[in-house]
């Protein structure tokens, strides 16, 4: 009694209630089509995710000054003037795994040209800022350490200002006014588009960061409201973190035991964290569709059932004339497993074809995983198995004499 | 003789007088048929004994029962309704187990077998005909006879060849194609003979073969197991409630209240095959059978 000869009578016995076969074979279809497109969907939107942040830099750190405490009165992060752009050079200096570093100062100003006007979040820079970010200047030039150090009056407007303010023209070695003050334009950035959570990362406009220290600002102070460090490689940001960490506890006399007054944050810890995040919700999804082939599977073993009643006859005869009980259970598991790996072939097929066109639509990498159809495949025969054993060991505990005899 | 003799003893332990006859009449009954005298016993049935526990109430279907079947004989097997001949068959067809005694087939002990022995014993040793013929719905007549070769293993090649040798056999070569709702009673009936003999067993045991038969179709029958008896030295038990039918056999066995009542050679044998010339052949073109469903 060979495999072979037991899959086409497995076969044969499916095709002959075709109907039947086919809506029970839906439920796994339709139980691994989900697994599938979820898993897939999920998987892409996490890819999407994680080259986002990839763009931003794996290698980036922000250091911002911590939350200060003033009469018992608690001020949230970035509010402390803790920080100043004196630790920033510290860092370049002392710090060998930091490629560069810039502090960063903002201010909310409106930019005045000619007639038209915008209102503008303006980031205070040093000269490094462009080549940190890996952000190319489309017209003219980013200002250069000797603006930083004279704190000039010069700006690099986002595209989105200069096309506010500027229309087509060029904006190059125009001047505009920020707040009350005359401004000479160096420079134009390329278009960068939208940022992961949907803001416009064009509409910015920089200038060297001590021009907003001593003139933009209300008060002139040489804090800063953040430091942004790239590392030499993705895989230095952890000790960057601990050796930025150690330094500024020690220019700030922090004793041991007292909190810091900054706070480091690594963006291969927020990619992390986020790859964290959308594989939760993948498994969750996924999840969720397991359960409609749970209910594929109990389909199966009810259609199954049905079938060794019906087969009563059939079964007894085969009995008698020389079928083992093992037999008759790998013949009516054989059963269950076709029914169950054809659904999850097609069902394969399906989720993978939903997964392309989602994908398309969400403009997500498109993704069908080999791990999806491990999945697929392997819960499909392990369903097939696992609720085809109950009715085929059914089959095989009858009594041939009974059997024979029904009705 | 060895089983003779203990069979002997074992009865005078009984010390029963129904039983000393019954073996007397046994030992009497190859010495009066044609066929080649063989001495070795197929079926040895010693002290027997079937119980079933129906709820509170056990029920004695066979009481002790001895039986001694040679090799090529051709018996009928007699009784009323709960007279235990269905047990009786049950047993020595080997799908079920005696409560007590024992029971030898080719002097293999199948008393104490598990279920999956059983089943080899069964699809090697023994050939079933029941009254509703019990070919597998929707397969073909030659997939129908194949099937015990492919519980036996038998390689796809060599299981088509025996099958149609099979159905040449009962005269159905031209009808392997068919499936079973495309042939008449008489036609399944052959079908299902044809798959009792393919895997060459020991015995060929047929539970009313001509119960759902015509009287022409029911001859045709008797007239294959005849010849198979005469030409091959084939072991046949045919249990029938029918006396015209037990008639072609060479022994019969009245089986009363779980015991044998009488067992004794046939005195007039019929030949079926004389038989069917004196009937109408009306029916005889088999082919313009009205198929039968399977009853």
């Amino acid at each position: 009694m060979n495999l072979w000869a037991i899959f086409k009578i497995a076969v044969r016995a499916l095709a002959r209630n075709k109907m039947r076969s086919a809506l029970t074979m839906l439920g796994i279809i339709i139980g691994v089509s989900a697994v599938i497109a979820m898993v897939s969907i999920g998987q892409g939107a996490q890819a999407m995710i994680e080259d986002q942040i990839n763009s931003m830099g794996t290698n980036m750190l922000y250091v911002s000054p911590g939350n200060f405490r003033q009469g018992g009165a608690s001020f949230g992060t970035g509010q402390a003037n803790t920080l100043t752009d004196e630790d920033v050079n510290a860092m370049r200096r002392e710090v060998p795994g930091i490629a560069s570093a810039t502090p960063l100062t903002r201010a909310n100003k409106q930019i005045v040209y000619g007639n038209q006007n915008w209102s503008v979040q303006i980031q205070g820079t040093n000269e490094h800022y462009a080549e940190i970010r890996d952000w190319e200047v489309q017209e003219g030039a980013y200002f250069l350490d000797s603006d930083v150090r004279a704190a000039a009056r010069v700006i690099v407007l986002g595209k989105t200002p200069a096309e506010k303010l500027f229309g087509s023209m060029s904006p190059v070695d125009e001047t505009i006014r920020v707040g009350n003050l005359p401004f000479r334009v160096v420079g134009v950035m390329a278009a960068k588009g939208q940022s992961m959570v949907g803001q416009d990362q064009d509409d910015t406009a920089m200038v060297p960061y001590t021009t907003v220290q001593k003139k933009l600002a209300q008060r002139p102070s040489n804090s800063i409201n953040q430091a942004m460090i790239s590392a030499v490689s993705p895989k230095a940001t952890t000790v960057v973190q601990r050796q930025v960490t150690e330094l500024l506890r020690e220019r700030h006399h922090l004793g041991q035991g007292e909190a810091d007054d900054f706070n480091v944050q690594n963006m291969s810890d927020i990619a992390a964290t986020s790859a964290q995040v959308t594989g939760i919700i993948t498994l969750l999804l996924g999840s969720i569709a397991a359960i409609s082939l749970i209910v594929g599977g109990i389909g199966i073993m009810n259609i199954m059932l049905v079938s060794v009643t019906e087969r009563t006859r059939e079964i007894g005869i085969r009995m008698a004339v020389g079928a083992r009980p093992n037999y008759i259970r790998l013949q009516f598991l054989t059963e269950s497993l076709v029914l169950s790996l054809a659904g999850g072939i097609l069902g394969m097929m399906l989720g993978g074809a939903a997964a392309a066109i989602v994908a398309r639509y969400l403009g997500f990498p498109s993704l069908v995983s080999s791990l999806a159809v491990a999945i697929a495949f392997g819960f499909s025969s392990g369903i097939g198995i696992f609720f085809g054993y109950y009715p085929a060991h059914k089959a095989a505990a009858l009594d041939p004499i009974e059997a024979l005899r029904y009705e | 003789m060895e089983f003779g003799l203990e069979l002997a003893a074992a009865v005078a332990a009984a010390g029963s007088e129904v039983w000393s006859t019954t073996m007397a009449k046994t030992q009497l009954g190859p010495s009066t048929i044609e066929a080649p005298p063989r001495t070795d016993n197929v079926i040895q049935i010693e002290r027997v004994s079937k119980v079933y526990q129906t709820g509170d109430i056990q029920v004695h279907a066979l009481r002790g029962l001895s039986l001694t079947i040679r090799r090529g004989e051709f018996v009928a097997v007699m009784g009323p309704s709960g007279s235990g001949k269905s047990t009786l068959m049950n047993i020595v067809g080997c799908l079920d187990r005696p409560t007590k005694g024992r029971y030898l087939l080719e002097g293999v002990d199948i008393s104490t077998m598990s279920k999956a022995q059983l089943a080899d014993i069964r699809n090697k040793r023994v050939g079933f005909v029941f009254q509703s013929f019990n070919l597998v719905p929707r397969t073909s007549a030659i997939e129908n006879v194949e099937l015990p070769l492919l519980y036996a293993g038998v390689p796809a090649g060599e299981r088509h060849k025996r099958a149609r040798g099979a159905l040449e056999e009962v005269g159905l070569a031209d009808r392997e194609r068919n499936m079973p709702n495309q042939l008449s009673g008489g036609q399944q009936q052959r079908v299902a003979l044809a798959r009792a003999l393919v895997n060459n067993p020991s015995i060929i045991l047929a539970d009313e073969p001509t119960g759902a038969l015509d009287t022409r179709t029911s001859v045709e029958v008797m007239e294959i197991f005849q010849r198979l008896s005469r030409e091959h030295g084939l072991t046949i038990i045919i249990v029938t409630h029918e006396p015209d039918i037990a008639a072609y056999a060479e022994r019969m066995i009245h089986v009363r209240d779980g015991r044998i009542d009488s067992d004794e050679p046939v005195r007039e044998r019929k030949e079926a095959a004389e038989v069917l010339l004196t009937l109408p052949s009306s029916s005889a073109d088999k082919d313009d059978d009205e198929p039968l469903g399977n009853l």
